[in-house]
Order: C-alpha cells, then sequence, then structure tokens
C-alpha cells in the first residue's frame, strides 16, 4: 500500500503560530493525510475519506490541537471549476467572439468531484483549521459518501443535512439524514454544478383546479454578466497604498 | 382507559413567536417537550448559488438580505473575504467607519433582539422603546448609504464613501399632523454633521438602556421566565456550535473582535461581558452589556473620525472604481469604470474563510475562487443556523411556553437561517 506522505509547505504564512501548527500536522498526520498547503494565512489539510474520523478525533482530542469547535461545513461540487463562459485569450481571425458559452464542459464523472469542506477552530489556541475530504463515489451513477462526524461535532447534524440537500453527498452514521432548505418533496440536488439556477419546476396556484400546481419551468437560462477567467491579477499588490476616491 | 401518547403540535410558520418562517413540529408529553423538530427553509433563496452567478461586487446587497436586522456586520464578513482574497486591505479611516458601523449595527440587532424577546415572553412596552432607538440608528445608515436597511455601504478596498458632513433634516412642512415647533424638537440634533448627530445619540443612549433595565433586568415576571431556562454549559456550547452571546453567556470568553482582531478593534478599548450560568437570563445580561460596550467603541471611533479625515476607499482603480468627476476628462479612469461595472475583477484562485464577530455570533464567508469574475463557491456560516440546530437539545423537558423563551434568546433571523 502506498502511503501518502505530506511535509509542512515551505511557504511561510507570516505567522509563527500558523507554521507551528502546520509543523505539528505533518507530523501527526504524514500518513493519513494527501495534501497540506498554506495561503493567505490559512492552513488546509486534505485528507482520504477513509481516515476522516480517526483524523477528525485527533484534531479534536489532540492536546497540541483541540480543535473544540466545527465552525463550519459545506461540500463542494467542484465539476466546473476553471470553466468560462467567454474565451479572454484565444482570438480568432475575426476577433474574440461575442456569444456566449452557455454549455460548459462539466467534469461530472471525476472521481474529485464532490468535496466536504470543513472549518474547525481552537478556542484554547486561537487557530483555524481548513479539512477537506473528497467524497469517493463507489460506482458511476451513485452517491458521493463520507463518514458522518456528528458523534464528534453535534452541531455537524444540520450542516451535513444541508449538504445531503443541496449537493446529493451522503454522510454514513449520520442519525437523521434528511432534507433542510428545499422544499418538502423537492427532486434533485440545487446546488450541484449541472443544476440550472432557475430550477426546474414552478410553482402557482390553478384558479380551475383550485390548488397548486407544479409545471415545467418557462424561463430560458440567460447570462448577464458572462463569466471570464482572467490571469491578469498581476496588478495587485502595487498600486493600492494610496490614494483616495468616492465613487 | 384509552391509552396516552403523545401529542404531536405545529407551532408556526405563521406564529408571531415564531420569528419569521419557523416551523416547529413539537412532540409534547403534557405540556412538556419531548422533542422538537425545527423546519426550516421556507425562506431559502439560494444566496449562495445566485452569488455564483455574478460579479464579486453584485452580491454584497445579498449579504445585507441575509441577517436582515445587521445588515452592515454581513457585508463586512463578505468584503473582508473578497480582500483576503485580493490581499488589500482598506486604509485606516475605512477601517473606523466599518468598526463604527458594525458596532451601530451590533445595537440595531440587540434592539431589535431585545424588543422582540420581551414581547414573545409578555412584556408589550419594551418592544416601543426600542424602536424608538432604532429609528435613529436607521437615520444614520440612510445618511451614509441612503436605505434604511440594505445598505451596500461597505465595498472591498473600504466603503462606498466618505461620512456626510451634513446630517439630513426633516422638512419643516406644516401640517395637521405635526407643528413647526415638533419639527424644531426632532431637527436639534441633526443641525451639525452624522458625526455629531452620533455623538448625541451616544451621550442619550446609555441612560435609554438603563431604562429596558428598569423594566426587565429585577421584573418578577421577566426572571420567573427566563432564569434557569435553556441552560447551556460552556464545553457544551462549543460542541454545538455556538457563537457570539449564546457563547459568552455560558462563560466561555470569546470574541472574534478581541480574539482575532479586524477593522480598527484592536485600536479601541472594551471588555467583553460574560454570563455565569448559562441561561437566557444570562444571555439576555450579556447582550445589555455588549449594547453599552458597542457605545464606547462608537465614541472612541467618533473621536479618532473627526480627527483623522482621509481617504475612505484604495486608489486602484482596477478593484474600486475611479470617481465620477476623473472619469469626465480621463480616458484611463472611464474605461475602468467600464471594465469593473461590466465585468468586475478577477481574484487569484485560491480559497479564503473570513469571519466577523456579527451581534448574533461569528459571520464567516468562504469563498473558492477560480481565477474568474465570479466566485466558484460561496458558503456563507450563519450563526443562527447553529442556533437553531440545538433548539431540540435546548428545549426537551421544557413546558411550551419556554420554548418561545428559548426561540427568543437564540436571537434567530430566518434570512440568515435559511439564506
Amino acid at each position: 500500500m502506498n502511503q501518502p506522505v505530506v511535509t509542512a509547505p515551505s511557504a511561510t504564512t507570516g505567522d509563527a503560530r500558523l507554521d507551528a501548527l502546520a509543523v505539528s500536522l505533518a507530523e501527526v498526520f504524514a500518513a493519513r493525510a494527501l495534501e497540506l498547503h498554506s495561503a493567505h494565512g490559512e492552513i488546509t489539510l486534505v485528507v482520504q475519506a477513509s481516515e476522516l474520523l480517526s483524523v477528525c478525533g485527533d484534531l479534536r482530542d489532540r492536546p497540541e490541537f483541540q480543535f473544540s469547535q466545527l465552525i463550519d461545513l459545506c461540500g463542494v461540487d467542484y465539476a466546473a471549476l476553471g470553466q468560462s463562459e467567454w474565451e479572454t485569450e484565444l482570438a480568432a481571425s475575426s476577433g474574440f467572439g461575442r456569444g456566449v458559452d452557455r454549455e460548459p464542459d462539466l467534469q461530472l464523472d471525476s472521481p474529485q468531484r464532490f468535496a466536504v469542506v470543513y472549518h474547525l477552530l481552537s478556542l484554547k489556541h486561537n487557530r483555524r483549521l481548513r479539512l477537506r475530504v473528497y467524497a469517493p463515489v463507489d460506482a458511476p451513477g451513485s452517491p458521493p459518501m463520507v463518514d458522518s462526524v456528528v458523534p464528534l461535532w453535534p452541531v455537524a447534524d444540520w450542516f451535513e443535512r444541508e449538504a445531503f440537500d443541496l449537493f446529493g453527498i451522503l454522510f454514513s452514521g449520520h442519525p437523521d439524514l434528511r432534507r433542510i432548505l428545499t422544499d418538502y418533496g423537492f427532486v434533485g440536488h440545487p446546488f450541484r454544478k449541472d443544476f440550472p439556477l432557475s430550477g426546474q419546476v414552478a410553482m402557482r396556484y390553478d384558479p380551475e383546479q383550485q390548488r397548486v400546481v407544479y409545471e415545467p419551468v418557462e424561463i430560458d437560462p440567460r447570462v448577464l454578466v458572462p463569466r471570464v477567467i482572467r490571469d491578469d491579477s498581476r496588478y495587485l499588490g502595487d498600486a493600492l497604498s494610496n490614494g483616495g476616491a468616492d465613487a | 382507559m384509552p391509552e396516552i401518547r403523545n401529542y404531536t403540535l405545529n407551532f408556526g410558520p405563521q406564529h408571531p413567536a415564531a420569528h419569521g418562517v419557523l416551523r416547529l413540529v413539537l412532540e409534547m408529553s403534557g405540556e412538556v417537550i419531548e422533542r422538537a423538530d425545527p423546519h426550516i427553509g421556507l425562506l431559502h433563496r439560494g444566496t449562495e448559488k445566485l452569488a455564483e452567478t455574478k460579479p464579486f461586487n453584485q452580491s454584497i446587497g445579498y449579504m445585507d438580505r441575509l441577517d436582515y436586522v445587521s445588515m452592515m456586520c454581513n457585508e463586512h464578513g463578505y468584503v473582508r473575504a473578497i480582500e483576503k482574497l485580493l490581499g488589500i486591505e482598506a486604509p485606516e479611516r475605512a477601517q473606523y467607519i466599518r468598526t463604527l458601523f458594525d458596532e451601530i449595527t451590533r445595537i440595531l440587532n440587540h434592539l431589535m433582539w431585545l424588543g422582540a424577546h420581551a414581547l414573545d415572553v409578555g412584556a408589550m412596552s419594551v418592544f416601543l422603546y426600542c424602536f424608538r432607538e432604532r429609528e435613529d440608528l436607521m437615520d444614520c445608515y440612510e445618511a451614509v448609504s441612503g436605505a434604511r436597511l440594505h445598505a451596500t455601504y461597505y465595498r472591498p478596498g473600504g466603503v462606498y464613501r466618505d461620512l456626510p458632513g451634513q446630517m439630513p433634516r426633516f422638512a419643516d412642512d406644516k401640517t395637521k399632523w405635526h407643528s413647526s415647533a415638533e419639527f424644531r424638537r426632532r431637527n436639534q440634533a441633526r443641525e451639525g454633521s452624522l458625526l455629531d448627530f452620533i455623538q448625541d445619540f451616544t451621550e442619550r443612549f446609555p441612560a435609554l438602556v438603563d431604562e429596558y433595565e428598569t423594566l426587565l433586568t429585577d421584573n418578577r415576571i421577566w426572571k420567573q421566565r427566563t432564569v434557569g431556562i435553556g441552560v447551556v454549559d460552556g464545553e457544551r456550547a462549543q460542541a454545538i456550535g455556538f457563537t457570539g452571546p449564546m457563547l459568552r453567556g455560558s462563560g466561555v470568553e470569546w470574541d472574534l473582535r478581541k480574539k482575532q482582531p479586524y477593522a480598527a478593534y484592536d485600536k479601541v478599548d472594551f471588555d467583553i461581558p460574560v454570563g455565569v450560568n448559562g441561561d437566557c437570563y444570562d444571555r439576555y445580561l450579556v447582550r445589555v452589556e455588549e449594547m453599552r460596550q458597542s457605545n464606547r467603541i462608537i465614541r472612541q471611533c467618533l473621536d479618532w473620525l473627526r480627527a483623522n479625515p482621509g481617504p475612505v476607499m484604495l486608489g486602484d482603480h482596477k478593484v474600486t472604481p475611479p470617481n465620477r468627476v476623473g472619469m469626465k476628462d480621463d480616458m484611463e479612469a472611464l474605461i475602468h469604470h467600464f471594465k469593473l461595472f461590466t465585468e468586475g475583477y478577477c481574484p487569484p484562485a485560491g480559497e479564503v474563510y473570513a469571519a466577523v464577530e456579527a451581534p448574533k455570533g461569528e459571520f464567516g464567508c468562504y469563498i473558492i475562487a477560480d481565477g474568474a469574475n465570479k466566485p466558484y463557491r460561496l458558503k456563507v456560516r450563519a450563526p443562527g443556523f447553529a442556533h437553531l440546530s440545538a433548539l431540540d437539545e435546548m428545549s426537551r423537558g421544557h413546558m411550551l411556553a419556554d420554548v418561545v423563551a428559548i426561540i427568543g434568546t437564540m436571537d434567530i433571523v430566518f434570512g440568515e437561517v435559511d439564506r
């Protein structure tokens, strides 16, 4: 069995306490973690789904971590990462296309499509940690599944219900995995990238039948501001210091 | 004899004590709660999904509508996440303005909470007193942003504009309802600038908090309804995700303004009140003291803002709009303005989480960016969501009427719970 090995990120966060945390994380989870990186003064630890509970248990209970609070838990769908609706770099001989590409190339079967992201907070050490686990899919078409952390942090109960409702991620061991935010009888998982923004069905009151009826949505999708990706964040960092203006 | 079974009671969503649209299914044995199952989501608008389809700046307005009684604190959380992603920091004056308005927002929120909580528990008049003061503070919102509630005042890189030098006044158009003398009285505090108006408010406010306390703190009925209700100890409060006054009410000294300072909180002086017993009454005392502390912070901000004029927005027009006068004769400024408002800016790829101490607890925004002009994923961490999930645990074994007191003490607003 190959043992993934993580090391402390070479880049420092500029905060000695965070760097120390990164070093001890790398020590303790060397064999169980997949990645460990720091950016924007935050540390992210990526672990294997099979090791999630043991890692979380250590993070909560070991004296050097003591992450007593689970601040946030959310699902992420990475199917459309890095996709734009409007090319900005490639110009044809006729110039840039002005049409918006509405059919992105979604990576629906990627093994790293769904992830669950945990934000932990240690009141004792006053430190935060982001933990990510990619939810494995056993067979194509079957739902992604990760272990529930409700036994460790009871607050995860509703957060996991939300991630299940919006992304269709199953949490094994969850005591009561029901939908939470969407309507009773809702079909689908609305925050997945292949779920349209306007939804699938619209509800209205039908005066003839004298009841509420559901119908397919009639709104055409439209893009007001196309999604573009530009690599020109180069200007950031300089020219930011002074100057003042109102808008 | 027929078998006596548990009684199921449906509470809300159309109930004045449900604070909006909470539907609560209660399993009761007589009048004692066996299990409480909150059904939420009736106000779910998919804010996070909507934000994925808009340039970063266009979602600031949505943040106001999450927790719609602490508008600017929500904006602050979102704007701070963007600033972290871009690696920029607002000018110092903007930081002080944000601190000032965060605290005004805290008072606004706590007044709303106090009034509604007292009303739920049966004290009608506190509600009226609280709304009297909220009116003045919302006038401050209006003076800086033009809107009483949904301000959209904070922007990445600063705040939308500097504080106005002239507080808006009531127009003296004599009607049969209001005399000229009354207009003069109402305009008395509005002769000077916005800062003068807030100064006048901070001088009046401590006495007004005393007024609320006279009505409640030693009130026999109030204490009967809140002391020993919904007790949570400090250890448990952390496990079930409490933040803000809910956590401090249980005796845990934790406040992001002190522990992980942002804006100008490390430059102002204030104390963190904590409770002892972790019941509804302690959380009431904590929040009332927080209003007094907020008042203290506001006064320090006023002094600083008077003495230190300066820019309130960064001058980098890749992120912040150029001023309108400059656009008239500068081609560069015009292009920047056009690009910024038609397309927005593209932060570098990465992920950030930024949190602020909102009046209800920790309000955080988690943004995943992939280099585009729109967030790839935005997750809003709303304090009310975690608090409401503990309702079942807190209300078990209590009476039906205590559930109302517990909902009140949680300071639930459905805009942020349902998102």
